[in-house]
């Protein structure tokens, strides 16, 4: 009987163990093979690299076509980011303790461009400014970008309020400070890690955004993602590896920085 | 005295207005413009009619397109639970210090970009690849497998890519578990397996199907990972919208493909959601 049971509990460990190994290869593997690719002294993109040099990284100094599209990312991450955290902070204040229908409806609303197809909206995007008679611009990706990178804020943001005791405010209230006060020294300080874990996530999903830019980009505001998407369908450029190589340490630094400041990983729960 | 303290502190409704307008001008109208555009029988849209539905759904290659995309996109999830379930109660068991390992291996496909994933995934199928070189050293193959556009290629890719979106809400749901449940079932003489099946599977069905609908509705819109893993000769919606709105220019029929497109992932949506409903009536009976 009991040796039946352990047979059990070590055929359920190993299977489970296995599993869970092999999805960590799998998570690991890809971010491993882009590091040590863009490493390469070789002109291919064959793994293992023939030797290791920093050629590749040494070439993005004057890839300009590359910098410009950088650029322009960050300038439209930064906006839609700023946008995000004004609109959906906002929004988040004021759906977050609403028990009425409205609060539920407008909460599903802001969380749909997660869900639905990027590239339907980018279309009816592209439609929409052409038939108002807005060439598209930095702008134009500006506003297409927030709608689909807002749920992160207002997400992370309810989080952190559904966890805020109502009592501190009452009491903040009772002692006699204005409601700004109380926002300002009370309330923000204590939403302060949703906020920063919102901003992060929504900043990481704009500057990642393709589906959206696509119709919304035009050859004068050309993003780096299309650029980078562009290049390896076309040709497979070693220094495309470079350039994911800079951004996934960049985005390994800025994680753990998040992660401290903010504990991103308890707010995506 | 006590509800006009609550009135004081709490804050207005009215706060999520900016952002719902902000919603209306440049979310719902557009979509409903592109419901508009879908309904013109012409590409010059002088001519109303329902003509580009019509063609969608009596011509064979468009419906393929449809089915494959949605086939693959349950292959996609399918993989994912059944990698993903096993990391999640990995994490649920692991002291603190793995934990934060864990979380950040987890968590960090996620913040990479898309494209650097998917370009990740090209040098690993390659003809030249990872699997390739080992296949053939390991005296398997003489000549290296077609692996970068095929389907099983496109799966993996897109699981690793989607993967943390199924674990996230696995670990929330197993941590929720009540440990003393399991321990009651093993005194009962239950073995690991009848606990696992009987106890544990069944307490996680709602964060299975929350990580399912996750999964699922973004590897049926992953356009990136699919035009380059999958390549041109495997067509799937968002290509297929890209390729009708840019080479062809036809916005009509696009639009149209477009809103079938989003009327499916809205119906799997609303069947994940149903079932959701029904899952959390297990949990409670």
């Amino acid at each position: 009987m009991r040796r039946r049971a352990d047979f059990g509990t070590v055929s359920l460990n190993l299977t489970l163990g296995v599993l869970a190994s092999a999805c960590l290869v799998l998570l690991i593997l890809p971010t491993m093979v882009v590091i040590m690719v863009s490493f390469t002294s070789g002109f291919s993109l064959r793994f293992p690299p023939p030797g290791y040099s920093l050629r590749w990284y040494v070439g993005l100094l004057d890839a300009w076509q590359l910098q410009f599209a950088a650029l322009n990312s960050f300038k439209v991450a930064v906006g839609a980011t700023l946008l995000s955290v004004v609109l959906g902070v906002a929004a988040a204040l004021g759906i977050a303790r609403s028990r009425r229908l409205t609060a539920s409806v407008l909460d599903s609303l802001f969380m749909s461009p997660l869900i639905l197809p990027g590239l339907a909206f980018g279309l009816a995007a592209l439609i929409f400014f052409s038939q108002l008679g807005w060439p598209v611009s930095l702008f134009t990706l500006v506003i297409g970008h927030t709608i689909v990178c807002v749920p992160f804020v207002v997400r992370t943001t309810i989080a952190t309020l559904s966890q805020l005791d109502p009592a501190l405010l009452e009491s903040s209230a009772s002692l006699g400070a204005s409601r700004w006060y109380t926002f300002r020294r009370v309330t923000l300080p204590l939403i302060g890690s949703g906020i920063l874990a919102g901003a992060f996530l929504a900043f990481m999903s704009s500057f990642d955004n393709i589906p959206v830019s696509m119709f919304l980009r035009s050859a004068g505001t050309d993003m780096l993602p299309i650029r980078m998407w562009q290049e390896l369908e076309s040709l497979l450029d070693v220094r495309i590896a470079a350039v994911s190589g800079v951004l996934v340490l960049t985005t390994m630094v800025l994680l753990v920085i998040v992660e401290r400041l903010a504990g991103l990983s308890k707010q995506l729960r | 005295m006590k509800t006009r303290v609550i009135h004081d502190v709490g804050y207005d409704l009215k706060l999520a207005l900016p952002l719902a307008g902000f919603f209306l001008v440049f979310f719902i109208t557009p979509l409903i413009l592109l419901i508009f555009v879908s309904l013109h029988a012409d590409p010059e849209m002088e001519r109303f009619g329902f003509v580009q539905f019509r063609k969608f759904l009596s011509d064979p290659y468009s419906l393929k397109v449809l089915g494959q995309t949605l086939l693959i996109g349950a292959e996609t999830t399918a993989l994912c639970l059944l990698l993903g379930f096993p990391l999640a109660w990995l994490f649920a068991r692991s002291p603190g210090w793995l934990r934060s390992v864990l979380i950040l291996i987890i968590l960090l496909p996620l913040l990479t970009s898309v494209v650097v994933r998917t370009f990740a995934w090209i040098v690993i199928l390659g003809r030249l690849g990872i699997v390739n070189s080992a296949l053939i050293s390991l005296g398997l193959i003489d000549t290296p497998l077609r692996l970068l556009y095929s389907v099983g290629g496109l799966v993996f890719a897109l699981a690793q890519v989607h993967m943390p979106l199924m674990v996230l809400p696995l670990i929330t749901a197993l941590s929720r578990i009540d440990p003393n449940l399991a321990d009651a079932s093993a005194a009962l003489g239950a073995g690991a397996w009848r606990t696992f099946l009987r106890i544990t599977l069944p307490l996680t069905l709602a964060g299975i199907i929350a990580g399912c609908l996750l999964t699922y509705c973004l590897s049926l819109t992953a356009f990136i990972t699919q035009t380059l893993i999958g390549g041109g000769q495997m067509l799937l919606m968002p290509g297929y919208i890209y390729q009708q709105a840019t080479a062809t220019q036809d916005w009509p029929f696009a639009a149209a493909i477009s809103v079938i497109f989003l009327v499916a992932v809205l119906t799997a949506v609303t069947v994940f959601n149903l079932l959701g409903r029904l899952a959390q009536g297990v949990e409670r009976g």
